[in-house]
């Protein structure tokens, strides 16, 4: 079974899944590698990385110098297509375009979604994580602990590959042996970050990556993953054996050809289409569940975006994966008699505790690193290091005037020259113009460091969507959601104390931080912008205050589940979507196993 | 999010051209306005251009320098980037078209710039006029350099150039984009990666030595 146009769809399905990204693609995985017959919707178009992705084309090839736009907001060479702040007659409302109250929503309308051009971070939640309020009596704890998930953690990691290594840090766990591929080696920037961060007490350690630094071992890890699936391990190691390693070269966020890195595209669907069991319809803009006279959801709605026309697919169980808001929107939308404020949302809770990371940046200039001898330093896209949250205790003991942590992603070196490499440098140059100008971007040139900050954010009631309740529909005219956001002093302290980190690393190299913000407000960026939005339908133990169960069940409609962002209880300063996956993989074992036993 | 998509972000989301290059006028906070309502790029390429050939400048909306306008821009940009031992000048390197793409592009960024970019060229040609009756591209080299000299640090300009000088940083930094988004940029700074590689072996044990980071 292959891409198929809503004529050619079969009569029913054992599941759909709507969308394709982290979430969706791990769904559909897992359900197909173990016989589940499953129908896949993908609001945006189809997506082909292999022929499609802008390996080594440099900046002077792409208009304006590949810089971002509009249309492609994170530069022209982004792999994100039909996507960004803003897509074109889908439009959102918010309260408010001030920066502290601002929400700016991410799509990508894509097959794949936003695993094509992401970051690839990819750290586990760590115990202290999935029980935050049993530790400081703030948010929410999750119905699950690190234990019930660490199991998934293992097989993401054995599937998709992930560099890095386990160094026995506070609430940074480790990751099983065999698991994890080799880290890549520091650059020179790196080992001076290292050694001066050492000084202030700030560990330095290697990244998690979802980068192939080895090709995965096809004869071990699908017998790990499918134990007693043949035909399972078969499809999975040769689709191992067709993923090169990483070439060292070419950035991430474009997607990868010869994928070397995780996206939905090139690891989770190859092999779930070749189990003949997935049909993929893309252009497909789900907008509500239907439900049936026994409250049981029995398809969804979508429209056609190639016809405009209103179609429907039927099957025993629905997965949402739409991303978190999209997820809370189509619940709202998918009224009924039963459901007058939107299905699955007798609590309430629908939409509410939306979550973002909360981000953080300082860069400086650092005189140690100037004029260094010619280097490629592209490896695997420049990301070598991080510093995990590195003050637990001291954060515990009341020290901090803030309660949750950040890591911090590390960068440097000399990357591909381009559009920003000589620009806005009047605060080491002057007014230098001309021979001197030149010199000055020789001198310059590899000797920036950065420092992102990304920290948790606790959940609250400022920070939610709904449908607008000025009747705003999208061009399809499927209503829109309206986005509230607020920070806490929380996070506004914790985005400061980044702020103040950065620039002591900075000075600590010898450096000058180009801008410090300590006041916390200005410091953090808007809600939604780190791209890490979660929450939004949260699991719990206590379906008056909770959304799903810990099976990302929700608990009003037994055959509707959710696996993306929007189960998300907390958001741990780690990056969300290894959680996804791994939420994920375990939703999917556990819908096979309760349609084994026909209780779906 | 890695840095470098943060530091896109921070262009892209506030599209915060610094203040420092709002010197000629009309900056507005339109521009995210328009931004959110997503069509802004109807005349640009789109959300989904090819990705994978080659640009052609003047390929997705017309370049509208005039002839004059696009021999003052060359002067202008060379006299920011010149030809030396190590590279091309900033003509040479195309820098002069990619000028003309920056300025005629329908983005709000862009649109933004335009005024700016094309009344500072017509005020260093007034300026030339004035101080020695030809327009800047005309002028003797030291005389260009005599009224750059004024302007290319905006911190210390005139009050009366205030204008000027905030013209000449976004020109520079748009000449700095042109040069070392290109070929001759890329050589200049002896960047040698772009290409695959067998293995990834990072800092040099030499280098670091040196540094005393070994």
């Amino acid at each position: 079974m292959p891409f198929v146009k809503p004529a050619a769809q079969q009569r029913s399905y054992d599941v759909i899944v709507v969308g394709s990204g982290a979430g969706g693609g791990q769904t559909a995985y897992t359900l197909c590698m173990d016989g589940a017959k499953v129908l896949m919707l993908e609001a945006g178009r189809k997506y082909t990385p292999e022929t499609e992705t802008p390996m080594f084309q440099t900046p002077d090839l792409a208009p304006l110098g590949g810089v971002g736009t509009p249309g492609k907001p994170f530069g022209f060479y982004d792999a994100t297509v039909d996507g960004g702040w803003h897509v074109p007659g889908e439009p959102y409302v918010r309260t408010t375009e001030d920066h502290a109250g601002r929400f700016e929503w991410w799509r990508a309308r894509m097959l794949g979604g936003r695993t094509n051009h992401w970051g690839r971070i990819s750290l586990r939640d760590g115990p202290y994580d999935f029980k935050p309020k049993s530790r400081d009596g703030l948010g929410f704890d999750w119905p699950i602990s690190y234990e019930d998930v660490a199991p998934w953690y293992d097989k993401v990691e054995l599937l998709i590959g992930v560099y890095g290594s386990s160094e026995g840090l506070e609430n940074t766990p480790n990751s099983p042996p065999g698991c994890l591929l080799p880290p890549p080696k520091p650059i020179v920037s790196d080992y001076l970050i290292a050694q001066r961060a050492k000084r202030l007490g700030i560990p330095a350690i290697p990244a998690h990556r979802a980068v192939l630094t080895r090709p995965l071992d096809h004869t071990r890890n699908p017998q790990l993953l499918h134990p007693g699936n043949v035909q399972a391990q078969k499809i999975l190691a040769a689709d191992m054996r067709s993923r090169a390693a990483c070439l060292w070269a070419t950035p991430c966020g474009r997607g990868c050809s010869i994928r070397a890195n995780y996206q939905s595209t090139t690891v989770h669907l190859p092999p779930a289409l070749a189990t003949g069991n997935l049909d993929i319809t893309t252009d497909a803009m789900v907008y509500e569940v239907t439900l049936g006279p026994d409250g049981r959801a029995t398809g969804v709605s979508f429209v056609d975006r190639k016809t405009g026309k209103h179609e429907h697919a039927s099957a025993r169980v629905i997965v949402l994966a739409a991303s978190a808001c999209e997820s809370a929107r189509i619940l709202l939308n998918s009224k009924s008699a039963r459901f007058h404020e939107g299905l699955a949302n007798s609590s309430g809770k629908v939409g509410r505790y939306l979550m973002d990371t909360v981000g953080s940046d300082v860069w400086g200039q650092v005189p140690l690193l100037e004029s260094l001898p010619p280097l490629n330093e592209d490896g695997a896209d420049g990301h070598q290091l991080y510093t995990p949250w590195w003050l637990y205790k001291e954060q515990l003991a009341g020290k901090l005037g803030f309660a949750r942590g950040y890591h911090i992603e590390i960068g440097g070196g000399k990357h591909m020259p381009g559009f920003e490499t000589g620009s806005r440098l009047e605060w080491l140059t002057g007014g230098n113009y001309g021979a001197k100008f030149k010199q000055d971007v020789r001198r310059y040139y590899g000797s920036f460091v950065y420092f992102d900050g990304r920290g948790e954010m606790i959940p609250n009631e400022q920070s939610y969507c709904e449908i607008d309740p000025g009747g705003a529909k999208d061009k399809w005219g499927i209503p829109v959601l309206r986005f509230h956001w607020g920070w806490s002093e929380h996070e506004r302290r914790q985005a400061a104390h980044m702020q103040r980190t950065f620039a002591g690393l900075i000075e600590a190299m010898g450096g000058k931080p180009h801008s410090v913000e300590t006041n916390g407000a200005k410091a953090i960026a808007p809600g939604g912008s780190i791209i890490h939005e979660v929450g939004g339908a949260i699991m719990g133990s206590d379906p008056k205050v909770s959304v799903t169960n810990k099976w990302c069940q929700t608990w009003d409609v037994p055959n509707l589940f959710i696996t993306d962002g929007a189960v998300f209880a907390s958001n741990a300063d780690k990056n969300p979507t290894l959680t996804i996956m791994a939420l994920a993989w375990r939703a999917a074992d556990h819908i096979l196993e309760r349609m084994r036993r026909k209780e779906l | 999010m890695d840095r470098r998509t943060t530091i896109k972000w921070v262009l892209a989301v506030s599209a915060a051209w610094p203040a420092i290059h709002r010197g000629f006028g009309q900056a507005t906070a339109a521009a995210a306005a328009v931004a959110r309502q997503g069509d802004s790029d109807a005349q640009g390429y789109g959300t989904d251009p090819d990705l994978v050939t080659a640009h052609k400048r003047g390929e997705y909306w017309p370049l509208t320098l005039t002839s004059a306008q696009r021999r003052l821009a060359a002067v202008l940009c060379d006299l920011i980037i010149p030809a030396d031992e190590h590279s091309a000048g900033a003509s040479a390197a195309g820098v002069v078209d990619f000028i003309d793409e920056w300025v005629s592009a329908p983005y709000p960024r862009n649109r933004e710039d335009r005024p700016i970019v094309l009344k500072g060229l017509a005020w260093l040609d007034t300026e030339g006029r004035r101080r020695a009756g030809s327009a800047f591209a005309d002028l003797a080299a030291g005389a260009q350099h005599a009224i750059c000299d004024e302007i290319c640090d905006a911190r210390r300009a005139a009050p009366k150039q205030r204008s000027a000088a905030q013209f000449f940083a976004l020109y520079r930094d748009l000449t700095a984009a042109g040069f070392y988004s290109s070929a001759a940029g890329r050589k200049d700074l002896n960047y040698i990666g772009n290409v695959p590689l067998a293995s990834f072996d990072g800092a040099p044990p030499e280098l670091l030595k040196k540094l005393n980071l070994a």
